[in-house]
């Protein structure tokens, strides 16, 4: 392959390409020709990423596969791509989950198939762009083109209340991001430019720096989603069709965590600094107040979503825990751990939530109840589905040698570094996640066969245990040998801390 | 050696994996040929390591196998280390777990999750060797999860009763809270020593011996009491200590081959064997010592008592399992961690005794547990008989029998003891010896002795268990009576565990007991003059008093006693007041939280709220846009007014 080879330009276009070609050929005859090219199209991307993986340099924190092109040469917009450490693990969940969907909808979506796949695919390649832009328009308009195949997806394909949701997730969502355009315009002006890199290195004042902080925190907040600006997710979860759900907690909610680490930490360093406290009291609230939330939820997908509040909460700790250890040791010693940590539990919640929410739709797709009530004894009528969605709320629960554990072990061992309360607060997820997962499981799986429709379901079939078996192995091997996709950070991660101790002011 | 090491973990798990997931085609016998086979093949190998360390005192393995990650620049790995404990626990576990799979073919037998079962305790097997072998806190936080997770499977075995599941949940949730403890036991090794890996850390403790840390500003406490009272939270969810020893009796609801296994030979002793393993560490803070004997003694004694109210077969035999690690526990504290890893061991020969056995009447009774429906049973099941009856003198600690040397080194290492609160625990060891004899007794001859209360139906059909069942435990009878007279001497007073086991000179109380050792013989001798073996004596003649001679007694003194009773069948209340304050204070808290927090405050006023705030704001606004000209016309000569008179006014 050419050094110049436009990889990411690929991965990004292809689907997006394939999605649209799908929607002008669409039609309701050839059923199994949509699918098919649905699947190839989306294998294909999964490919293309996966060479990204393979030439990819683990040594070096400089963005690679990089592509500019000019697009708006009045105000030097550029389409300007490249990728790190700290993207490519992104991408790869992007793809691979893209996979899984179509696999997942196959047979399931009956209505408009091939605008559903087209609505996935075309998603795909606008969230790669999110993950590869490397100027913060082309970001932007990546990052508000995905809302719309995602606003479809809740708003056609989703249950009896998908109109509220989708609109709640629309308007949610796209206010917060209206933020971050104004913030992306002062800093032009500042800069005169919209090269992430340039504005990485942009001198801010301290009040200029905490307006954008906020800015941004508006719109990467909503999306993660933090407390108290959280409620959309349970609705757009409950409602969303399965895949959407899926697409929704894998990907969607990692592309607030990563604003985070691509914008507001290395162009607003010092506010972030000042503002730490606010940061890790949210995610501490995240972990512990929505924990108790979930416990109390009756319905299977809402204490999912729940959960993935509460879990993403690690992920915003892990990230702006490093001032506070920086404080108290005087040195960035664990502080990487912190940010890696977050990365790690990213990638694992893709995993671990995805599965959850598949296996919610296996359940849903034969007895349509997401209600815990409606269920009871599964074990007993579907005891290989049993098998895997006990695996899979073990790694929900943290178990070690699950993926769950990974980043969780990480982001408590470096918040201890900074303080043992938080540490402790943070480690009660120990008790809640085992508690509102397992609870579950308990009402759910075990029990006695609970009722006729209990009684009468069939175990998976061998689509739904395709999907689910290699959702089982990726969270295993995550689990059982995560130095891989660590490797990949570290230098990148290493960059990062460097450039965020280092003062703008 | 590194692939016999290999080897040994190894074997269960590829059982497990075959049993598991290929189960449906290998069939039953297939699923309990290769679980069985990896186990002994585990069992062979760790008698070769047993050897080779032990006996021939080749030097300690330590090594990594694999690199888990690097974050920060620190190496989390998964690795070995094999020394004189390790050989030692490596051959209790493989031992005691072969011969419950073997008792599983006749206890199993027609159970529709045969073949899972298998997959479980041979995942079991692995996980456990998984913890002792390990060279580090990470992998020791590995196994330590796995067998939670095994117990847990297991204890919800039979997922389809109701208790069972209650149970598998609160047992995993109770450990939770422990793990938390441990969890950030391993957060401050790891942020003072910079590693996980317990070699280096012990070289390191006495250089940080008298650090110190603070966690409330104004308080500073000893970071060594820190860090081993966190680790010792893991142990007491792990040994069911009070007052995290509440899952352990509803862990019974398991079948009893695990509850022999799990619950009373290896996994619960996991927290004991940890603090061995840590004795470098908590060598160096006598205020954890004391915390421990404390815990212990209060174990020790409370739950012993309750065995003496419980009708359960299977769950008398839990309460002493809990006395049992109390004692244990106690002797940590008092340094005497060669004298708890003693009693670890002859412990879990004689324990998984007499839950096989137990187990073995319980498959004669066709699954009736209680024991006020057993009685006479002597004759019908004579070798279940007489291994029960071993395994009870062996827990009561009669003379030359193997419970008695590690029990009575216990008493004697906590009565040497200078410690706070050394007093106390020896009280309660002391009167726990009475309590351990008169419930073990009580025990035996209810199930044994006196009058059959088994219904007509079932007397006819009693016959003694098939040689699956028999021979395991024939084949652990062996070891609970002369496992202690082999290992008493080199274990407690000699070079046993070598470097293994670390103890600073001034609280040494085994090399203190050692200067007056003389041999087998002169325990067993000195023994018979000391206390403890006359408390036994007068439980067994208690026991034999209330429920043979005059079997009307217990209902009397259960009517004078009433509320002493009620209290011990309320085990203390614990139960009770978990159930209210944990579980229902958090679903209440729950329900509060997401009923006020999110729906009312987030959704109700701030989200929607807003939105009804632009619906009323607009519908106020529309009036302005009536739609007529002359109300624009009017609009428009006001603002021409304003805007030319503003100027002249300010003039």
């Amino acid at each position: 392959m050419p050094a110049d080879f436009p990889l990411l330009s690929l991965a990004i276009w292809l689907p997006i390409v394939g999605g649209l070609l799908m929607l002008a050929t669409a039609s309701e005859q050839r059923v199994q020709h949509t699918r098919m090219l649905a699947l190839i199209v989306s294998l294909l991307t999964f490919l293309c990423t996966i060479l990204l993986y393979t030439h990819f340099n683990h040594k070096t924190y400089h963005m690679q596969f990089a592509e500019k092109m000019e697009w708006i040469q009045a105000f030097d917009i550029n389409y300007h791509l490249g990728i790190d450490g700290i993207s490519l693990p992104l991408i790869l969940l992007t793809s691979f989950t893209t996979v899984l969907v179509v696999i997942a909808g196959w047979e399931v979506i009956r209505y408009k198939l091939a605008q559903y796949m087209a609505a996935f695919l075309i998603m795909e390649g606008l969230m790669i762009g999110v993950f590869s832009a490397l100027d913060a328009i082309l970001f932007y308009v990546f990052w508000e083109g995905m809302l719309i195949p995602m606003f479809l997806i809740i708003g056609i394909w989703g249950g009896p209340h998908r109109v509220y949701a989708a609109v709640k997730f629309f308007l949610y969502t796209f206010l917060g991001s209206v933020l971050m355009l104004v913030a992306f315009l002062y800093l032009y002006f500042a800069a005169g430019s919209f090269a992430i890199l340039d504005l990485h290195q942009l001198k801010i004042g301290m009040t200029a720096q905490v307006l954008i902080f906020i800015a941004f925190l508006v719109a990467f907040a909503v999306k993660v989603p933090m407390w108290p600006v959280h409620t959309w997710l349970p609705d757009a979860h409950v409602e969303a069709p399965t895949g959407g759900s899926v697409i929704l907690a894998a990907i969607m909610l990692k592309m607030g965590a990563y604003g985070f680490l691509r914008f507001s930490l290395p162009i607003t360093p010092d506010a972030s600094h000042e503002l730490d406290w606010l940061m890790i009291m949210l995610s501490l609230i995240a972990v512990v107040y929505i924990g108790f939330v979930a416990l109390v939820q009756t319905d299977m997908k809402k204490l999912i979503a729940y959960s993935s509040i509460s879990h993403m909460g690690f992920v915003t700790l892990g990230f702006f825990i490093v001032f506070m250890i920086f404080e108290q040791t005087g040195s960035t010693h664990g502080a990487a751990m912190g940010l890696e940590g977050g990365l790690v539990q990213m990638i694992s919640h893709g995993f671990v939530s995805s599965a959850l929410f598949l296996c919610v739709g296996v359940l849903y797709d034969r007895l349509h109840s997401r209600e815990i009530s409606a269920y009871g004894g599964v074990a007993n009528t579907m005891p290989a589905f049993a098998a895997l969605m006990v695996l899979f709320a073990l790694a929900n629960s943290g178990l070690p040698g699950t993926s769950g554990f990974v980043g969780e072990f990480m982001v408590i061992l470096s918040t201890f570094k900074a303080n043992f309360w938080l540490a402790l607060l943070a480690g009660t997820t120990l008790i809640l996640g085992a508690a509102y997962t397992l609870w579950m499981v308990k009402r759910v799986i075990f029990g006695a066969v609970a009722n006729d429709g209990v009684a009468s379901l069939k175990d998976m079939n061998a689509r739904e245990a395709l999907v689910l078996g290699v959702l089982a192995v990726a969270v295993l091997g995550l689990g059982l040998w995560p130095a891989p996709v660590l490797d990949i950070m570290h230098p990148s991660v290493q960059h990062l801390l460097q450039h965020i101790m280092q003062s703008k002011l | 050696m590194e692939q016999v090491y290999l080897g040994i973990v190894l074997a269960p798990l590829f059982g497990a994996v075959l049993a598991g997931l290929f189960g449906r085609y290998i069939g039953r016998s297939g699923s309990h040929w290769v679980t069985i086979a990896g186990v002994a093949v585990s069992f062979a190998l760790s008698l070769l390591v047993f050897k080779q360390i032990i006996i021939d005192g080749a030097a300690p393995f330590n090594g990594a196998i694999y690199t888990w990650m690097v974050s920060d620049g620190i190496k989390f790995e998964i690795g070995f280390l094999v020394d004189q404990l390790t050989a030692l626990m490596i051959v209790v576990v493989t031992f005691v777990s072969l011969m419950v799979h073997i008792y599983t073919i006749g206890y199993m037998h027609d159970d529709p999750g045969y073949q899972r079962f298998f997959s479980y305790i041979a995942l079991f097997t692995f996980s456990m060797l998984m913890l002792v072998m390990s060279n580090n806190f990470l992998q020791l936080f590995f196994g330590w999860e796995a067998v939670g997770l095994v117990s847990y499977l297991l204890i919800g075995f039979w997922f389809q009763r109701e208790s069972a599941i209650y149970a598998n949940l609160k047992a995993f949730l109770v450990n939770r809270v422990g793990d938390l403890g441990f969890l950030l036991g391993i957060a401050v090794i790891l942020m003072h020593f910079n590693t996980l890996d317990y070699a280096q850390i012990f070289k390191m403790a006495p250089h940080l011996a008298h650090e110190t840390v603070t966690f409330i500003p104004g308080y500073e406490w000893s970071l060594m009491t820190v860090i081993c009272i966190l680790l010792f939270i893991g142990a007491m969810g792990k040994s069911a200590q009070v007052p995290l020893h509440v899952w352990l009796p509803d862990s019974m609801e398991g079948p009893t081959p695990i509850s022999a296994l799990i619950h009373a030979a290896t996994m619960v002793t996991a927290g004991i064997f940890m603090v061995a393993r840590m004795s470098p560490l908590f060598e160096l803070s006598e205020t954890a010592l004391s915390f421990m004997m404390l815990i212990g003694a209060v174990t020790a004694l409370s739950m012993g008592l309750l065995g003496i109210v419980q009708n359960d077969i299977k769950r008398v035999v839990a309460y002493s399992t809990l006395s049992q690690l109390g004692y244990m526990t106690v002797a940590l504290g008092a340094s005497a961690y060669a004298g708890a890893i003693f009693h670890l061991m002859t412990h879990a020969f004689f324990k998984a005794l007499l839950f096989l056995a137990a187990g073995s009447v319980i498959i004669a009774l066709h699954h009736e547990q209680d024991i006020r429906k057993m009685g006479a049973l002597k004759n019908h099941l004579p070798i279940t008989y007489w291994t029960f009856l071993i395994g009870t003198l062996a827990l009561i600690g009669f003379p030359g029998f193997s419970g008695f040397f590690s029990k009575d080194a216990i008493i004697e290492a906590v009565y040497e003891s200078t410690l706070p609160g050394a007093g106390m625990a020896y009280a309660a060891v002391m009167i726990g010896v009475f309590v351990t004899a008169l419930y073990s007794f009580r025990l035996l001859f209810l199930v044994f002795h006196g009058e059959s209360r088994v219904d007509a139906h079932t007397r006819k059909h009693l016959h003694e268990s098939p040689w699956v069942v028999t021979v395991p435990l024939i084949a652990l009878a062996i070891p609970s009576v002369i496992m202690g007279a082999i290992h008493a001497g080199p274990m407690l007073f000699h070079d046993f565990f070598g470097k293994a086991i670390f103890v600073l000179p001034q609280h040494d109380v085994l090399a203190h007991m050692g200067r007056e050792y003389q041999g087998v013989m002169g325990f067993v001798l000195h023994g018979l003059i000391e206390p403890p073996v006359w408390l036994a004596f007068a439980g067994i003649a208690t026991a034999w008093w209330c429920y043979i001679k005059h079997p009307e007694i217990p209902a009397v003194v259960m009517s004078r006693c009433a509320t002493l009773y009620r209290i011990l069948c309320n085990k203390y209340g614990f139960d009770d007041f978990n159930d209210t304050v944990f579980a229902g204070g958090g679903r209440r808290f729950g329900r509060l939280l997401w009923q006020v927090g999110d729906v009312t405050v987030v959704d109700g006023v701030m989200v929607n709220g807003t939105a009804r705030g632009i619906g009323w704001f607009s519908s106020v606004v529309r009036h302005v846009q009536t739609g007529y000209l002359y109300h624009y016309a009017f609009a428009i000569i006001i603002g021409l007014v304003l805007m030319l008179g503003w100027p002249l006014l300010s003039q």
